[in-house]
């Protein structure tokens, strides 16, 4: 059987969820004897170089490059995961969600209590840098999402029970202390 | 002497005293049945709607159903947990459940909930309303974002003179939990826990008691919610 092909990303999280896939141990190694790493930050391969089998995808999208690199993902990708809290459902990210947006920037760069370096009062504007959106969005209010696997971040033993459920087509083992949202 | 009577819940056969209501008789007969706004001894609300069951074939809240002899009782089944895992969704949805940055995160009803359903992803889309945080009573952190509108606080939780310290404000879309500053204020740390434990979201907090249980020693990190009445009965 040849190695299924998985690229990863990390939008707006914090990398947490990827530290999580490696709290796998050893079975890293077995890991690598199911899958062929593409794009991912776990073998710096920046662009896709192929059709891939599984795309996994840690944290929500808060700007336009989120948005774009989650769409190169759907088209790349036969099957997408939503791979933790922030990808569900925007997490801590999402916090700022019903706040407009105006007022998040002016807090942050303007008002609030840091800001003393900023004595030109410029929010960030570059055209170099992605544009923020008007909210954080969850991964499948933007393109479809076929799996999700919720935790902050989600146990390793979730996330290697369902890659390896999903590469063998076993049914999951999905024991109650493997779902969890913290 | 009170009349006892019998009746069934999902073919087994149950007692209770009469009049009794369904979610407790059930509970004293070792059946759960998922609960959120309920608690025993106080008037019921019936405004969750989580308890749903069938009764003699007719969708009741077992908090609000008194029992009677010979009745017919469906409670786990597919088409009323389902019902249930898009109540427990809704919620989740509509107020703002940030479980990473909550401290009730693993002693919570709702998400309890979720993880018994196995809640992977809420079918409705997030609102994202904008709820304040009301942290100016010395002892109470009252985070509107995650109040569920159970009323479990107005109806409990009373100073000495019987007033009521937690009150709702507004109707449908602007309905909110509010708190009686003043009294608040008087409040004693034994009625701040209860007011804690009562509520089963993170919307009423103690101040100072934060994340106090590590995870994997939390009320529902390795037991789902009901397991205590399940085990009592087997």
């Amino acid at each position: 059987m040849s190695k299924a092909i998985v690229a990863t990303a990390s939008l707006a999280g914090c990398f947490g969820c990827h530290m999580s896939i490696l709290d796998i141990d050893d079975r890293i190694l077995k890991l690598i004897e199911l899958v062929e790493f593409n794009k991912s930050p776990i073998d710096d391969i920046k662009t896709f170089t192929k059709q891939c089998d599984v795309g996994i995808i840690e944290g929500g999208c808060c700007n336009s490059e989120n948005v774009e690199v989650l769409k190169q993902f759907r088209k790349n990708c036969k099957i997408l995961i939503s791979l933790g809290e922030c990808a569900i459902m925007g997490g801590l990210p999402a916090m700022r969600n019903g706040i407009p947006v105006k007022e998040c920037l002016e807090e942050a760069y303007l008002g609030g209590p840091t800001v003393g370096l900023n004595s030109e009062k410029i929010i960030p504007n570059d055209d170099e840098l992605p544009m923020i959106l008007d909210k954080v969005y969850p991964l499948h209010e933007i393109v479809k999402i076929d799996y999700y696997l919720p935790g902050c971040p989600p146990r390793a033993d979730l996330i290697w029970n369902a890659v390896v459920a999903l590469l063998t087509g076993d049914t999951m083992n999905l024991p109650y202390e493997l779902v969890k949202f913290d | 002497m009170s009349e006892t009577v019998k009746f069934t819940i999902d073919g087994k056969e149950c007692t209770a005293v009469k009049g009794q209501l369904l979610i407790d008789a059930a509970a004293d007969n070792g059946i759960y049945i998922p609960l959120l706004c309920h608690m025993r001894d106080l008037v019921p609300a019936g405004s969750c709607r989580i308890c749903t069951c069938k009764v003699n074939g007719r969708y009741m809240s077992a908090c609000t159903t008194p029992v009677e002899p010979g009745m017919n009782i469906e409670s786990n089944t597919a088409e009323l947990n389902d019902i249930r895992k898009a109540i427990v969704e809704m919620l989740f949805v509509e107020g703002n459940h940030f479980c990473p940055s909550c401290e009730k995160s693993g002693n919570c009803d709702l998400q309890a909930l979720g993880y018994k359903y196995q809640m992977m992803v809420p079918r409705f889309p997030y609102a994202f309303e904008r709820r304040e945080l009301e942290a100016s009573t010395p002892k109470i952190f009252l985070e509107k974002n995650r109040c569920i509108f159970c009323k479990r606080c107005v109806r409990l939780i009373k100073d000495e003179q019987g007033r009521s310290i937690f009150a709702f404000k507004g109707r449908g879309k602007t309905l909110e939990i509010n708190i009686d500053k003043k009294l608040a204020a008087n409040m004693s740390d034994d009625l701040t826990m209860k007011a804690m434990n009562a509520c089963p979201v993170g919307a009423i907090l103690k101040k100072e008691v934060g994340f106090i249980n590590s995870i994997g020693t939390r009320k529902y990190d390795k037991e789902p919610i009901g397991s205590d009445i399940e085990k009592i009965h087997q």
